[in-house]
């Protein structure tokens, strides 16, 4: 059965130069649309990707993704913060790999720039008082 | 210089000096220490971030017919409370889960929901889930209790935290491949971020660092409402080195005590930790009393002369291994990046400098409003010269 799913992918540094999408093609025979990316030599990737194939190839895909390191999250559209949750405490600001997130230099408040965000959806579970969420 | 009666005499006639251990920095640079000692009066601290060692010990009242908890069950929204004590006495700890949490089964656990987050809405004036069990007595008969609870319906509420406003405290990095998930949050692999904890030059402890202007009896600002200082706190470990009387390491702790009923789920909060468990975020703000130039002088220190060590949460923390990474000023990580092992890190915070902020001026506001008064302590918390050591567990033989 041909399956079809959006995920995001967080790659660490060690391997941001290699292949690993293209062996998707290759090695699972899956087809994919990079929806968004963001990779940098030395530092984390994230990529948001449709990938579509057969359920098989999918799972056995995925599952050479993990063991390969990279973290495998589904892709949501848009993520929101709750003001009346958030804690300025700042845990956000240094996890963030597109830099969403800045301490505000002269008051230490936390502001989230949503322009920036890229829906990868680290900082739901990461936030302490849990004030990101899955918005509409 | 002045006594607490002085300073609390002024504060009756509204003319208390009082300023913020952020502020005092700003007045020291610009009037020097003799002349800011002889004009302020009172210095505010503040601090608000994740203190596991915290809870609340609930008198829920006696049923008809009557129920004896102790040596029973007691469940608050699903969560367990602590029922070694009289009938109706609990303590509901803040990283206490629910029985049917997953925990980490599948690794990292959500741990949505927990103690830290009952009490956030027990004082938030909430209605809480109760559910008892018991064994049953002649003078107790009753088997099982299931009701709902109100903060203000019950007789008291006393949060009493063992542990809490760490003086200093890690940054806390991941040397390993993985990405792990700490109670100082989540660490990628590879120095890929850097997380602290303290509000530096804010915190409480880090503006009296000997001890010397508080004490046990303390008045505080905690949880939004008033506190003391009860003793001090668990693993208190005044004996780490120092440079300029400035703890490099995680040193003082304070047991607080206080009335959930007066205190607001502004400055108690319930926060997850992803893949560790829950907590309770709590503020602390403690008037430090100028009594002396040298008590002044300590709580002018800023943010580019503390130091936290920077450990490794892969191996080092977890194998109890003493190795320290290098030395950051609380400076440096505010500004967002620091440097280990040669390569720039971004940090992250798990105590809220911005609210530590707010805590200080509310406690400024109520001093100079003449709403809040100084305590003198009844006895001190120890320091360097007590030789206190800070005490493995080391596991003995056949056994």
């Amino acid at each position: 059965m041909q399956v079809s799913r959006r995920i995001v992918l967080h790659f660490p540094a060690s391997l941001t130069g290699q292949p690993i999408v293209y062996r998707l093609a290759r090695d699972y025979g899956l087809e994919f649309n990079i929806i968004k990316a963001s990779v940098s030599p030395e530092e984390e990737g994230l990529m948001v990707l449709e990938v579509r194939g057969d359920e098989q190839g999918v799972e056995a895909g995925m599952k050479y993704l993990s063991e390969k390191g990279v973290m495998i999250e589904p892709f949501s559209q848009r993520v929101v913060l709750r003001e009346e949750r958030c804690i300025h405490c700042g845990l956000c600001v240094g996890l963030c790999p597109v830099g969403a997130f800045r301490m505000e230099p002269d008051t230490y408040y936390i502001r989230f720039e949503e322009e920036r965000c890229l829906a990868c959806g680290l900082c739901i579970k990461a936030c302490p008082p849990r004030a990101m969420e899955v918005g509409l | 210089m002045r006594t607490i009666a002085e300073i609390n005499e002024k504060i009756r006639k509204g003319q208390a000096v009082v300023v913020t251990a952020e502020e005092v920095i700003e007045v020291v640079r610009s009037k020097g220490i003799e002349r800011a000692a002889r004009e302020i009066d009172v210095v505010t601290t503040g601090t608000f971030g994740p203190m596991c060692s915290s809870g609340v010990f609930l008198n829920l009242g006696h049923s008809k017919p009557r129920i004896k908890l102790g040596g029973g069950t007691a469940y608050l929204n699903g969560v367990p409370a602590y029922t070694g004590l009289a009938a109706v006495d609990v303590y509901l700890g803040a990283t206490a889960l629910p029985d049917d949490d997953p925990r980490n089964h599948d690794h990292p656990g959500d741990f949505a929901y927990g103690g830290g987050h009952v009490i956030e809405e027990l004082v938030a004036g909430k209605e809480v889930h109760f559910v008892g069990t018991a064994y049953g007595t002649d003078c107790y008969p009753r088997r099982r209790i299931e009701t709902t609870i109100r903060l203000q319906e019950i007789n008291e509420a006393t949060l009493f935290n063992p542990r809490n406003a760490y003086q200093n405290y890690n940054v806390a990095v991941n040397l390993s491949d993985r990405t792990i998930y700490t109670y100082m949050g989540v660490l990628k692999p590879r120095l890929g971020n850097a997380n602290y904890c303290s509000a530096g030059q804010l915190s409480p402890l880090l503006n009296d660092p000997h001890y010397e202007a508080i004490g046990i009896g303390t008045r505080i600002f905690l949880g939004g409402g008033i506190g003391y200082i009860a003793w001090w706190g668990t693993q208190h470990n005044p004996s780490v080195p120092r440079k300029d009387g400035l703890p490099k390491r995680p040193a003082g702790t304070l047991a607080v005590i206080g009335d959930l009923k007066g205190m607001s789920p502004e400055w108690l909060r319930g926060v997850s930790m992803w893949g560790y468990g829950v907590s309770l975020a709590v503020g602390i703000g403690v008037p430090i009393p100028i009594l002396s130039e040298e008590i002044l002088r300590y709580t002018a220190v800023s943010d580019d002369e503390i130091f936290a060590p920077v450990v490794d949460y892969s191996r080092a923390y977890p194998e109890r291994e003493p190795e320290v990474l290098g030395e950051v000023s609380y400076a440096e990580l505010r500004s967002g990046r620091i440097r280990v092992m040669g390569k720039e890190v971004p940090t992250g915070a798990l105590s809220s400098y911005a609210k530590a902020g707010e805590i200080a001026q509310v406690l400024k506001g109520w001093i100079q409003r003449g709403e809040f008064f100084l305590t003198e302590a009844v006895a001190p918390i120890p320091g360097e010269e007590a030789g206190i050591s800070f005490k493995p567990l080391d596991e003995k033989g056949g056994h």
